[in-house]
């Protein structure tokens, strides 16, 4: 996992409610058995004019002018802004390999799916949740100003405005440490190897149905 | 013993170990496995040099990708084939069980769970796939991850997690003629929106759920999604341990029985407190009809479009008049005046073998489907559920009436095989999601019930199918 301590850049201001993950990278590149490459396709509908598939010369469709990655400087955004229930529906961890790819270190918004903030953290994605009310004054400031940049601090669990203002953060604590450490989830619950194998037998005595052993 | 609800009955007994900060290591019964989601996991236990911990919890099937019709000359879509064949490979490599493209046992990894008797009560069950929250029906503990997370199941049989807060949806009372499990699902989300369950794990009770049976139990959980929870579930009772008889994964005899014991705990003690009670009328719940781009945006049949001017929250607002425009509605129109181009009868909420006899009663004998339908396709959820309804005669009810009877998988519910929606074409659609684009770029989806979809097929429009 890449690992995330402090982040400067600019943000996009994405005005939707409800952003689900069919939006954020479409179905027809989810047939990628990779994990990498989905960037150009990150919210391919709203991206590009013309229908897109897998395969295509991305770089020679139009894009859609009014769609705010495709202004400058937003297509160099690395923070996304946005509205409540970021991330909702399919659990396709593509979305999050999408913004990652894109060169998304950061979402802020007023409330995530859970599946998607789930995901997040497992690319080196930070979702942020603030309230509704500070969400709304960043979608100001951000629209006011083009280029308009945070500073996210994970350790300090700080973001830091172009004012020097201060905007703190919550962040479970083992989350943040996995994610400052870079750490691998496996090979942290392989360390429990001997647990998972104990509680296992106890299992398979009180529940045999449970055990097929083809 | 303090009281319980069903989801801390399920998560307590799963639990390995549980940290400081309260995350647990939590045991993973039963892993569904399909062709999207998987590749990557798989890779990543090839590049860590590791193994499966336990072949005999997983079960593969290729679903989003299958063609629904000529199936046995293969995948025309080059990369959709090899997809389908990575998971081929990598269930081989493996020694995982698979049931690929042209077994009989193939569908949609939510319809064969619980057919095999793979899923089951008080279980822990999860597949990269969000509507895994469709085998909580059966009084287990299911629910979705991403691709990370599939590996880390695969590697360790377990997952982290935290403990999710509880909401009890209570549906009381007696659902009206032709009012499905699948109104009252779209009704609970109309109620409580979109995000109104994340966070939490659901339980739908109420004698309204009750009355259900398991496959309606299984749509309404199959939608907790839609509501934001990763988990929905139903408390166990006769009807579920009876569904589990004979299935060939499920316990047989006396252990049949010895299971059926413990199943039988599997419900909310009754001082059990959640932490958020919701409580519907099951004769306020009309036959439902979505109108806009997320399923919270949904209406009885009898209404009208709603007006974003009549909405007092501006981003809410901002959010209906996009999806009016997306739409190509105008606001106040009545819903029984949508004209349709498309019917889909398919996917993991509406695929079962209730569905497709719901659907069948609808059309009656001699009536063809509406002129201005194009394309009215039955896609049934299993091969298993199609032999059932062949069985039954259903598909010559389909096929006469003019709609496409075609061969099992997700279809046209994400539109990922040859099966979608063109841009502008408005469809009425028994699966779960209306995003846009869903069913295809520039598609318009309606979600409703089966009973609904075949009844717009006839008329083509939206009627209410209780004066149908
Ligand atoms: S039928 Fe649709 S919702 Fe269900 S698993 Fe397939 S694609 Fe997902």
């Amino acid at each position: 996992m890449n690992a995330f301590t402090q982040h400067t850049g600019i943000v996009a201001p994405l005005d939707r409610v409800n952003v689900d993950t069919d939006a954020i990278i479409p179905k027809q590149y989810l047939k990628s058995i990779k994990r990498s490459g989905f960037g150009p396709n990150a919210f391919d509908d709203w991206r590009y004019l013309e229908p897109g598939e897998p395969g295509m010369d991305h770089s020679q469709r139009t894009k859609n002018p009014d769609f705010i990655l495709n202004q400058p400087p937003y297509d160099r955004a690395t923070i996304l802004l946005a509205r409540q229930n970021f991330g909702c529906g399919s659990s396709r961890e593509h979305a999050v390999w999408a913004l990652t790819d894109f060169g998304f270190r950061v979402v802020i918004a007023p409330s995530f799916a859970d599946i998607f903030f789930n995901n997040s953290f497992k690319t080196g994605l930070l979702p942020i949740a603030l309230p509704e009310a500070t969400v709304d004054q960043l979608f100001q400031e951000a629209l006011a100003e083009t280029g308009y940049a945070l500073t996210v601090d994970l350790a300090a669990q700080r973001i830091v405005k172009p004012d020097g203002a201060v905007i703190p953060f919550e962040v479970d604590a083992f989350r943040r440490h996995c994610l400052l450490e870079g750490l691998d989830d496996i090979g942290l619950t392989l360390q429990h190897a001997d647990a998972i194998r104990a509680f296992e037998a106890k299992r398979r005595v009180e529940m045999p149905w449970l055990f097929l052993n083809r | 013993m303090a009281a319980k609800t069903l989801y801390d009955k399920i998560f307590d007994a799963h639990i390995v170990r549980q940290q400081d900060d309260g995350t647990v290591l939590l045991y993973i019964d039963r892993h569904l496995v399909h062709e999207v989601t998987s590749p990557q996991a798989f890779e990543g236990l090839r590049l860590a040099g590791r193994q499966p911990w336990r072949v005999d919890a997983m079960l593969a099937v290729p679903d989003h990708n299958v063609p629904t019709t000529n199936r046995l000359r293969g995948i025309d879509d080059l990369v959709s084939r090899e997809q389908v064949e990575t998971l081929d490979r990598n269930c081989a490599e493996f020694g995982i069980q698979e049931f690929t493209m042209n077994d009989k046992r193939q569908g949609i990894v939510h319809v064969i769970g619980p057919e095999e008797g793979f899923t089951l009560p008080g279980t822990t069950i999860v597949c990269g796939d969000s509507h895994t929250s469709t085998h909580g029906a059966f009084g287990a503990l299911a629910f979705g991850i991403g691709t990370s997370e599939v590996e880390h199941v695969m590697a360790t049989q377990t997952l982290l997690q935290k403990r999710a807060k509880t909401l009890q949806i209570r549906v009381d009372g007696v659902l009206g003629q032709g009012v499905t499990a699948k109104d009252v699902v779209l009704a609970i989300i109309g109620t409580i929106g979109t995000a109104g369950g994340t966070g939490y794990a659901v339980e739908f009770a109420g004698s309204a759920i009750e009355s259900l049976s398991v496959e309606g139990r299984m749509s309404v959980c199959n939608m907790a999604i839609e509501g934001g929870a990763r988990a929905g579930m139903v408390a166990v009772d006769e009807k579920t341990i009876d569904y589990f008889r004979g299935r060939p994964f499920a316990p047989q005899g006396e252990q049949f029985e010895q299971a059926a014991a413990y199943w039988r705990t599997l419900k909310s003690d009754p001082e059990a407190v959640f932490d958020k009670v919701v409580v519907l009328a099951a004769e306020a719940i009309e036959p439902q009809v979505s109108w806009g781009t997320s399923p919270e945006m949904v209406v009885p049949v009898t209404a009208r479009v709603p007006n974003p001017e009549d909405e007092a929250d501006p981003v809410k607002a901002d959010g209906m008049r996009k999806a009016l425009a997306y739409m190509g509605l105008t606001a106040n129109t009545p819903i029984e005046q949508i004209a349709i181009d498309k019917v889909f009868i398919g996917s993991c909420t509406n695929a079962r073998i209730e569905d497709l006899r719901a659907a069948a009663a609808v059309i009656g004998s001699g009536k063809k489907i509406a002129a201005n339908v194009t394309l009215a396709m039955v896609v049934p959820g299993s091969g298993l559920v199609r032999e059932q309804a062949e069985r039954e005669g259903l598909d010559k009810i389909f096929i006469e009436a003019g709609f496409e009877w075609r061969e099992p998988g997700c279809s046209m519910c994400l539109a990922m095989n040859a099966d979608r929606l063109m841009p502008g074409e408005r469809c009425a659609s028994t699966s779960n999601r209306n995003f846009e684009g869903r069913q295809g770029q520039g598609g318009r989806t309606h979600l409703v019930s089966p009973a609904m979809a075949a009844a717009a097929a006839m008329a083509g429009h939206f009627v209410d199918v209780r004066q149908h």
